[in-house]
Formats: structure tokens, sequence, C-alpha cells
């Protein structure tokens, strides 16, 4: 028997531990300024880059990609090593992984508090770091092939089939969702429009949430749990259903974030039906994680990094349990766009992400540094603190999304709605935005406490660089059906620029086959459907600049709850010349798709100036800003270019000379109709441009009847 | 709504890829034993045995055993610390 001697590379999962802890305390924080914000409007202290539609992305982006993917890799890092018995195929790739997911990072943190954004959930970022993700993400999937390629152990535990199932999906979702047509630097335009771009999103969304937030951390629960247990998973059977019941079932869930909108019904159906299926594996690993410990709860008493795991993997039951149950389209009229959504991401985010997170660092860090954790009882109070945050966090925020659900569909006897005014409901739940905002002060302390104590951990302890280990070469016999050949391959140097030579083939594909099948589609299906006009268009990316989707949605469901406080029910053919879509997925003001005409341009004005003076009691933002800012010309011939490319009609030559005499005209317009309000405005002010936009809003549909006859 | 066929097909392929990962997994043997790959991933510490091993519950035979986790050692230290007593 050759016996080989390798190390363990300690030195990348510290690197990633570290930055798990700093950016989870980021994002966090942002999460709770944004949370502040919702019941306190003036705590962005009128500076534009912290205002709640542009932290929101930069909040959900920095806990999950920046939080749980640091954590992620940490783990896989950790554990991938050890269950391949070889060290990570190449420092190189670690380490470009690393710092290469650490500046990316940065540019969102920079470049979301400026709008720029592709207003896409969790796909916000514009497209030159869209491409940085894709070539980090490729050398990490590189690595992690590679690692398994060199292993010494014959069998590839259940863990790393969740590894692989993330680093594929991950690839091909990213690439789908992210096709858009460059207008500059830091601006495009998804190539999709409407009712498409929305499908593609939530399969890409839906998916993110599946394959970044579950299947990683799953095969981290399959790594982590049995070791800090010291007993072996319930059933390694199971496990093996698990993941691959989950992997065919995952994907094609995505269309429930979509019930009752323009989508087609046999679409939400089949997501509504995949979702419900999905309880059976996730149930099926819940159930695997908590049996392992069958017999071994007096160690749960003891030991924090059970507890945590142990609260985790409950709050996966808990979460995929209550996904599926939302997708039922009667559950669903009900809990959309309300802020129950909000809390069941957060009781999947806080409970599984963070508690499994908090869990792996407390197991890795005392082995990293080898010594035994500095504070057991602080980690104990940890765990307590963290879990009455988020008790305080989900449940004043379930009790404030079913309020908005109910008022929003309550008649009274007369057959009106009973709350006529949107405001009323927010109003009604602000309570619960404050309650919300200190359980996540709260979890955040606890995680103040955890940096603390593992900092203190590393200063006890004397870290180890690489750990030694020992084990048995791997026979290449066993490797039948020419893998051998193909292992080969995977242990060639140039693999890595291979696996970006095909991902960039993939994108060039797509590039060339997208706009040929799209276009013929977007031919209007509604004849007064128009494109936007170049003024319209500036104020469009305003709206998107701004965050403003985060909390308005454009798409009326066809409920008579719906149509009678918003207008005629959204068709999927009146967003043809959506590109990007902004339906949006949650309200915390009134839906806009039908906006257009239904206020003075000068109540706009006034009310994007200080939201309060005509609506009391109004939760929104002000955007002074918009007032003093003047707007952006010089981009309009590269925008509209960019959208003529996906596939809007524009005519030849349109964004040289008509566009911007089309521009001044509407301009004046919208300057005259202020002026009869008594507000005076100069017409190159961004307010304008804004204001000419919500004014278009859902009229097109509007004036159809008029013009038929 | 075209954009559907793209979305399908891009599914299909991922599932595709792992219909071929699962078909290669199960003709390779990878799931001709799935009891010992539970217990055997207890015992991945990887520096040689020092410490004689605490209880046979984990031990796996062949070589993967010869490997003893150094970390018995830990495991004591960390069950020591766990003794005080918590909150």
């Amino acid at each position: 028997m050759n016996i080989e001697t390798f190390k363990y590379d300690n030195r990348i999962v510290r690197a990633f531990a570290i930055a798990t802890v700093i950016w989870g305390i980021v994002g966090m924080l942002v999460g709770l300024l944004a949370a502040v914000e919702l019941f306190y409007p003036g705590a962005n202290l009128n500076f534009q880059f912290i205002t709640f539609g542009r932290i929101r992305p930069l909040h959900t982006n920095a806990v999950i990609f920046a939080f749980v993917g640091n954590g992620m890799f940490m783990g896989i890092y950790y554990s991938l090593q050890r269950l391949c018995k070889a060290r990570m195929f190449s420092d190189f790739l670690s380490w470009f992984n690393f710092w290469g997911w650490q500046s990316i990072i940065v540019a969102a943190a920079i470049t979301l508090p400026m709008g720029f954004t592709t207003s896409k959930e969790y796909a916000e970022l514009e497209w030159p770091i869209k491409i940085a993700i894709a070539i980090v993400w490729v050398a990490f999937a590189v690595n992690l092939f590679g690692t398994i390629a060199k292993r010494r152990e014959k069998h590839m535990y259940v863990a790393i089939w969740f590894y692989i199932s993330t680093a594929i999906t991950i690839t091909v979702l990213h690439v789908t969702n992210s096709m858009t047509m460059p207008a500059g630097w830091f601006k495009s335009y998804s190539m999709y429009a409407g009712v498409q771009d929305a499908l593609v999103q939530w399969w890409y969304g839906h998916n993110a949430v599946a394959f970044f937030l579950t299947t990683p951390y799953l095969g981290l629960m399959y790594y982590f749990l049995p070791k800090a247990a010291n007993r072996p998973i319930f059933s390694y059977r199971l496990s093996i259903i698990h993941f691959w019941a989950l992997v065919f079932l995952y994907i094609w869930a995505g269309p429930h974030h979509l019930l009752y909108s323009a989508l087609p019904d046999w679409a939400q159906s089949l997501g509504m039906v995949f979702s419900l299926m999905l309880i059976a594996p996730s149930w099926g690993g819940m159930l695997n994680g908590l049996l392992t410990l069958r017999g071994a709860w007096d160690k749960v008493r003891q030991d924090p990094v059970l507890k945590f795991m142990v609260a985790a993997v409950t709050a996966y039951g808990m979460a995929t349990i209550e996904g599926p149950l939302m997708s039922i389209k009667t559950v669903n009229s009900l809990s959309h766009y309300t802020d129950w959504t909000i809390a069941h991401a957060h009781g999947g985010a806080l409970g599984w992400n963070g508690f499994l997170t908090f869990s792996v660092l407390y197991y890795v860090f005392p082995r990293l540094y080898k010594t035994s954790l500095w504070s057991t009882k602080l980690a104990n109070y940890h765990f307590w603190l963290g879990l009455l945050g988020i008790i305080f966090y989900i449940v004043p925020i379930y009790v404030a999304g079913i309020t908005e659900g109910l008022m929003w569909k309550q008649f009274n006897k007369d057959g009106f709605l009973q709350y006529p005014n949107f405001l009323e409901s927010i109003i009604q739940v602000v309570p619960m935005f404050r309650l919300r905002s200190i359980g996540g002060t709260l979890y955040l302390i606890g995680v103040f406490m955890m940096a603390y104590n593992l900092y203190r951990t590393a200063k006890a302890g004397q870290f180890e660089p690489d750990t030694e280990a020992q084990a048995p070469a791997l026979e290449k016999v066993e490797a039948p059906h020419g893998k051998l050949a193909f292992h080969r391959l995977l242990e060639g140097k140039p693999l890595f620029f291979t696996a970006l030579a095909v991902v960039a083939i993939l994108v060039g594909g797509m590039v060339e086959i997208i706009p040929i099948f799209l276009i013929k589609e977007n031919v209007p299906t509604i004849a007064n459907v128009k494109p936007y006009t170049p003024l319209q268009v500036l104020g469009r990316d305003i709206y998107i600049r701004e965050g403003c989707l985060g909390c308005h949605s454009q798409m009326i469901r066809p409920f008579r709850s719906e149509t009678e406080r918003y207008g005629e029910y959204s068709k999927a053919g009146e967003y043809v010349y959506d590109h990007p879509f902004l339906w949006g997925s949650e309200r915390k003001g009134p839906d806009l798709a039908r906006e257009g005409g239904r206020y003075p341009a000068a109540w706009h004005f006034n009310h994007l100036d200080d939201p309060r003076s005509t609506s009391p009691g109004s939760i929104m933002p002000r955007y002074s800003w918009l007032l003093t800012q003047k707007l952006d010309r010089e981009s309009l011939p590269a925008r509209l270019a960019a959208l003529r490319r996906v596939g809007v009609p524009y005519p030849d030559g349109f964004e040289n000379g008509p566009a911007q005499k089309d521009l001044d005209a509407e301009a004046a317009k919208i300057v005259a109709d202020l002026k009869q309000g008594a507000v005076t405005c100069e017409p190159d002010r961004e307010i304008v441009a804004l204001i000419a936009y919500l004014q278009r809003l859902g009229t097109d549909i509007r004036s159809a009847p008029v013009a038929a006859q | 709504m075209s954009v559907v066929i793209l979305l399908i097909l891009a599914s299909l392929a991922v599932g595709l890829v792992f219909v071929g990962a699962f078909v290669w997994s199960v003709r390779s043997g990878q799931y001709e034993d799935t009891l010992t790959p539970s217990l055997r991933v207890l015992l991945d510490d990887p520096t040689p045995r020092i410490h004689s091993q605490p209880a046979g519950r984990t031990a796996a035979p062949g070589p993967v055993a010869e490997n003893k986790p150094r970390r018995g050692k830990n495991i004591a230290t960390n069950r020591e610390s766990q003794d005080e007593p918590i909150i």
C-alpha cells in the first residue's frame, strides 16, 4: 500500500472564515439601517446613497453573496479537502477565488449605493461585475472538480455531491439571467422583455435560493453535523435520496414567484406542483439531520456548535414546508407582495444560513488554531440571543404580512374597499417594523459576541497553516468507462482556461440566439402599447436607479380587491418593451402599474420632494435630490441604441436628433403641467423625467377603447 | 413566451448532466456501500494515530482506520471544557 503524505490548506479556510464574519456584520448592519428607514424614513439623513431603495439590494447581496457566500466557501474548502483526502487542486485558484470574490463584494458595495443596478433581484450588479462573477465562479468550480479528480477516497461523500450541484447550476443560472445589452460601463438593459424577463429572473431567483443558499449548506450540514456530534448521519441512504430528489425537482419550481401575474397559467401551475413535491426531499433531509442526534441530545445541551446546528436544521424544515405552502395559489393570493415573504426569507436566512454558518465558524476556528473555543458560555449566550432575535424579527413581520394581506382584500358590507387608502395598511404595521428592528439588533449583537469569541480563540491558539495528513493513493484502475482519460484531462493545467472558454462560448451563443427568437415575440399583441419616449426611458432608468421597485410593484393581479384599488389587471402584452421588467415583489407602497394620470404632475413633484406633505404618515423617503440633479442627456443615444438592439422598435437614427427634440418637447409639457399646479421647475431636472415615466405607466391600455371607437 | 424554450432547455441540460452523474455514480459503484461512508467521514482527521481509539463505534476496517484521528486528544479537551456548567 502506497501511503502518501500531503497537507490540507488551512490558510484559505481561515481567510474565508474571517471574511464571513466581517461581511456578515456589514450585511446585517446595512439590513438594520434599512429596517430603521422603514419606520423612520429620515434615517437616511436625506443622503441618496443610503436611501432604502439603494441599500435594500446592498443588504440582500451582502448577506447572500458576501456572508453566506464566504461561509459556503469556508465550509467547502475545509470539508472538501478532508473528504477527498487531498489538498485543494490549485492554491492559485483558491486564492484567485478568495480575492476575486472579495473584490466583487467591494465593487457591489460601491456600485449599488451609487444606483448602478440592473434591478433584477439578487442579480442587481451591472455587467462588468457580472462577468467578474462568472470568471471567479468558474475558477471555484475548476478548483472543486480538480480536487475531486485527485481525491484519495474512492467514494464521494454526499456532501461533495451537494457542492457539485452548486458549482454547475449556479454557472448556468448566472449566465442565463445575465444576458444584458450594455449601454455604457455601468448601464445595461436585459435582453428579455416583460413577462419573459420576469420568468427568467425568477427561474434564476428561485434557484439562487436553491443552489446558493440551500444545497451547499446541506452539504455542510451532512459534513459538520455528524462531525460535531461524532456520530454518523442517521441514514446515509436517505441523504443520497435527499440529494438526487432535490436536484431534479428544484429547478422547475421558479414560477411560484409569479403566481396570478401575467405569466401563463400553465407555467404557474407547474411551478406550484413542483414546489409542493419539494416538501418530501426537504423534510427527509431535515429529519435525517435531526435524527442523527437521537440519543445524543445531552451533547446538544452542552455544545453550542450542536445547538446552532439543531436550530438551523429546524429552521430549514420550517422554511421548506412554508415555501411550498406559499406556492399554493390560494395562499399566495394573500401572502404575495406582503411582509409575509420577508418573514419567510428571514426565517431561512437568519435561522438556516445564519445559524449553520455560526456553527461551522465555532467548529472550524478552534481546529484551525489547535485550541478549544475561548468561551463556550459566550457562544451559548450568542445562541439564545440569536434565537430571541429571530423570534423578535419574524413574528412581528408575519403579523405585519398577514395584516397587510387581509387589509388589502377587505370589503365593507356595501361592496367597497374597507381600506381604500393603501397607506392605512402601512400605518397599521409600522409598530411591527419597529419590533422587527429590535429583533435584528439582538441578532446582530450575537454576531458581535461571536466575532469577539473567535478573536480570543485565535489569540489563545496557534494557527496551523497546513495540516499534515496521510492516505493511501487511490488506485487508478477503478475509473471505468474512460474516466481515467477524463481525470487526466482534469489534471491538466489549462483546465481553468478551457472552462472559461466554454462559458464564453455559452455566452456568445446565447447572445446570438436569444434576440432571434425573442424579438419576433415582441411584436406587440396590444396595438396601443408603444415604446417609451426618450424622456420616459431616462425617467424609467431613474426609477431603476432609486430602487423604487423595492417597494412598488407594477403588476395588478386579477382580483377584485386589486382592480378596485388600482384599475384593470395587468396583461402580458403591456410589458413587451419593458427591458428589464419592473413587476417588483413586495408592496410597501401602492402598485404603480396604472399610476399614469392618476394624480397631476405637481402632486408627484410635491410627493417626491416630501412624501409626508401629500400623504401624512407615509414611510417613503424624500427624493429631494431629484429636484436639483440634472438629467443625464449625454447617455441617451447609447441607451436608445442598446434598447433598439434588444428589440425596441426605435427608428434608425432616432437617437441622433429626433430623440433629443422629442425629449425637449415632452419636458416642456411636463413643466407646463407643473406650472398649472403652482410648481416651477427647470425642464432639465431628473424629476421631470421621472414624472414623465410615472404619468405614462399603464396609460396605453387605458386609452385603448377610446382609440378603437 | 418563447423564452420558456430556453429555460426548459437550460433546465433539461442541467438535469441531463445530473442524470449522467447519477448513472456514473451508480455504475462505478459509488452506492454499493451505503453504510461505511457515513462512518469513515468521522475519521477524516489526517494526522497518524497517536492515541488509542476511545470507542470502537466509529472504527472502520482497513487502512483508513490506521489513520486514527489525532484529534482524539482535541476531542477529549473539548469534552473537558464542555463539562463546565453552561449558562
